[in-house]
């Protein structure tokens, strides 16, 4: 398949590239609003062409751990759901975090507590950043904007999660999920054949036996463990952040803004600023590891920042925390799977601005 | 007859069974008299005889077996606590040449496990599940099982099991047995030589039937837990015969048609 330009939903989009890109196999669940990539995947047949292995599991519980079982293979393989899905998913999760093994795990993310709403939501940004499962973990966090991100962001989220031998998640949401753009393909890449060294592949004389796991009864081993992942954390914040300024050079405040909010606080930024209000935006990509330090710099000039999210206000922790109290920070909102306006947005930076 | 001196049985000539090459110097952890360093070994025997070491890959439960991966030389992988199946799953689909096995426990495969293990054995995937059932959450500290006897007292059921609170202890291989995705489901003990030896043969044929690609094969072995039964090695193989085999029948309960 040659690089192509196709009309296509989020979903199918991360389908489509997940094929391109040389993916080994998926393992889903269906939850709305992703079922499509799973359908995809099984009307396009993979298996047939590039070997690439689908199964519908009989539930985001087995679906996660057959990519425990997968990636511990060193294979290319991942999975998908919506929020009550990854919650599910969390105890896989944090095993393939705790045995480094790469893998991307996609969340179109949909309104909860609970079973929620179907609707999109951006309010599993906790559960996404901070771990999300039991211990000290991090996931490679991307959130992607545009249906063209979804695609773009499976080759990079398998690069970044082999990079580090650590799970990548693209945080999508229900709106890019669903929706419709042209989106450019890449060329269809052949599967690695690659052996890992520390894949469990079958021993041969000629290494020890690999084993994968997430245990050490040791204390004094788990602590230097422990020490170590964290150390890959700090590794990441040096060289992934990755995020995107829109006018920020004159502003007085800043959005700051991801997927869907951030397409949101592009107008907005646009309505403020024919009322002659200098605003700007700062759109986080990668949510772990977080811009903070660009954040910083910019509270030194900034009159304040407002975090736009369909949430009760999660990011906005985080911003406070790169900002350091340098600048004012507040939160504007939406949830329950209601999208804010950009009018009611501006409405919500004038008052901030009152303070 | 000339008197066979202690000598003379320890000749390597006059050796019966030896450990296999397999095992490693590791010192085990299990409790003395468990099942458990008797199945590894015969396992381990398979694996060695049958030259699959470098095509094995094997997953190990949550529970007493936890660390089987410091005993048999051969690529583990440790699994969250029931999902083995899964991992063996996704192993198997992506490295089919690969021999993929299971080895779990009864709180592991018939309690937290069950959805996995009726589904992996439902879609037939060409591995092999080693399920030890000794009626209680050994490394736990002796919790009630799903496979707990009636009335057997455990930790959690310290009075029995009642049968009217709790349910009866729940027959998985007799259930996976009815599933068409299952090729060979039989039920064995490592609890005398003889039985040793029978597990040995269902291990070699599961082997066959997995290159074969015939379908999930699930082998049962009705073991003791001596520390969580609180009894004497000895004392555990007796009541082993006497409560658990009546209620969980050796033999072949499903064998594929040849």
């Amino acid at each position: 398949m040659e690089k192509e330009l196709r009309l296509m939903k989020g979903n199918e989009a991360i389908a489509e590239a997940a094929i391109r890109a040389g993916a080994d196999g998926y393992f889903g669940y269906p939850i709305t609003p992703q079922s499509e990539i799973l359908e995809y995947l099984m009307e396009a047949n993979p298996q047939a062409t590039t070997g690439m292995v689908v199964l519908q599991a009989e539930s985001e519980v087995a679906a996660i751990n057959m990519v425990y079982g997968g990636a511990a293979c060193g294979k290319k393989v991942m999975t998908s759901s919506s929020s009550p899905g990854i919650s599910l998913k969390q105890e896989g999760i944090t095993y393939i975090a705790g045995a480094e093994l790469p893998c991307l795990i996609v969340n179109v993310v949909r309104g909860g507590p609970g079973l929620g709403t179907i609707q999109p939501a951006q309010s599993d940004y906790f559960q996404a950043t901070k771990g999300g499962g039991h211990g000290d973990y991090h996931l490679l966090v991307l959130a992607p904007s545009s249906v063209q991100e979804m695609a773009d962001f499976v080759e990079l989220g398998f690069d970044l999660a082999f990079k580090y031998r650590n799970p990548a998640m693209i945080l999508s949401d229900g709106a890019i999920g669903q929706m419709m753009e042209k989106v450019w393909l890449k060329p269809q890449k052949k599967r690695s054949e690659e052996i890992l060294p520390w894949a469990t592949t079958g021993k041969p004389a000629t290494r020890e036996r690999n084993i994968i796991t997430s245990l050490d009864l040791d204390p004094a081993r788990q602590e230097k463990f422990n020490l170590k992942l964290i150390a890959k954390y700090r590794e990441m914040e040096e060289n992934e952040v990755r995020y995107e300024e829109f006018m920020t050079e004159d502003a007085d405040y800043i959005f700051v803004a991801y997927g869907t909010s951030s397409r949101i606080c592009q107008k907005a930024l646009q309505l403020a600023r024919a009322e002659g209000i200098k605003a700007g935006l700062l759109r986080p990509i990668t949510l772990f590891p977080f811009p903070k330090k660009r954040l910083n710099e910019l509270a030194d000039r900034m009159k304040g920042m407002l975090a736009v999210e369909m949430s009760a206000g999660q990011m906005v922790e985080d911003v406070m925390l790169s900002v350091n109290g340098k600048t004012r920070v507040s939160h504007f909102g939406r949830m329950g799977g209601m999208i804010p306006t950009p009018e009611e947005v501006v409405e919500n930076l004038k008052s901030f601005i009152k303070g | 007859m000339a008197e066979i001196t202690f000598n003379d049985i320890i000749k390597p000539e006059n050796l019966a069974y030896k450990r296999s090459k397999l095992m490693t110097d590791n010192v085990m952890h299990y409790c003395p008299g468990c099942g458990h360093g008797t199945a590894h070994q015969v396992l381990a025997e398979v694996l060695e005889e049958e030259n699959l070491q470098e095509r094995t890959v094997g997953i190990t439960p949550v529970g007493c077996s936890v660390l089987m991966y410091n005993y048999i030389d051969v690529d583990f992988q440790e699994a969250a606590h029931g999902r083995a199946p899964a991992l063996a799953t996704a192993v198997k689909r992506l490295m089919p040449e690969k021999f993929v096995f299971t080895y779990q426990g009864d709180g592991d495969l018939a309690a937290i496990g069950t959805a996995e293990t009726i589904h992996t054995c439902n879609r037939g995937e060409n591995i092999l599940i080693i399920f030890i059932n000794n009626g209680i959450y050994g490394m736990t500290g002796g919790q009630m099982a799903p496979t707990t006897l009636p009335g057997m007292k455990s930790s959690t059921s310290p009075y029995g099991r009642d049968v009217s609170m709790m349910g009866s202890p729940i027959k998985m291989a007799d259930i996976v047995a009815m599933l068409p995705g299952t090729c060979y489901v039989t039920r064995h003990s490592v609890n005398t030589a003889g039985g040793v030896r029978k597990f040995k043969r269902a291990l070699k044929k599961a082997v066959q039937y997995q290159n074969e690609n015939r379908g999930t094969c699930f082998i049962e072995v009705v073991s003791n837990c001596p520390s969580g039964w609180k009894m004497t090695p000895v004392e555990s193989n007796k009541w082993l015969e006497e409560n658990m085999f009546p209620y969980y029948p050796l033999g072949d309960i499903k064998v594929p048609a040849e």
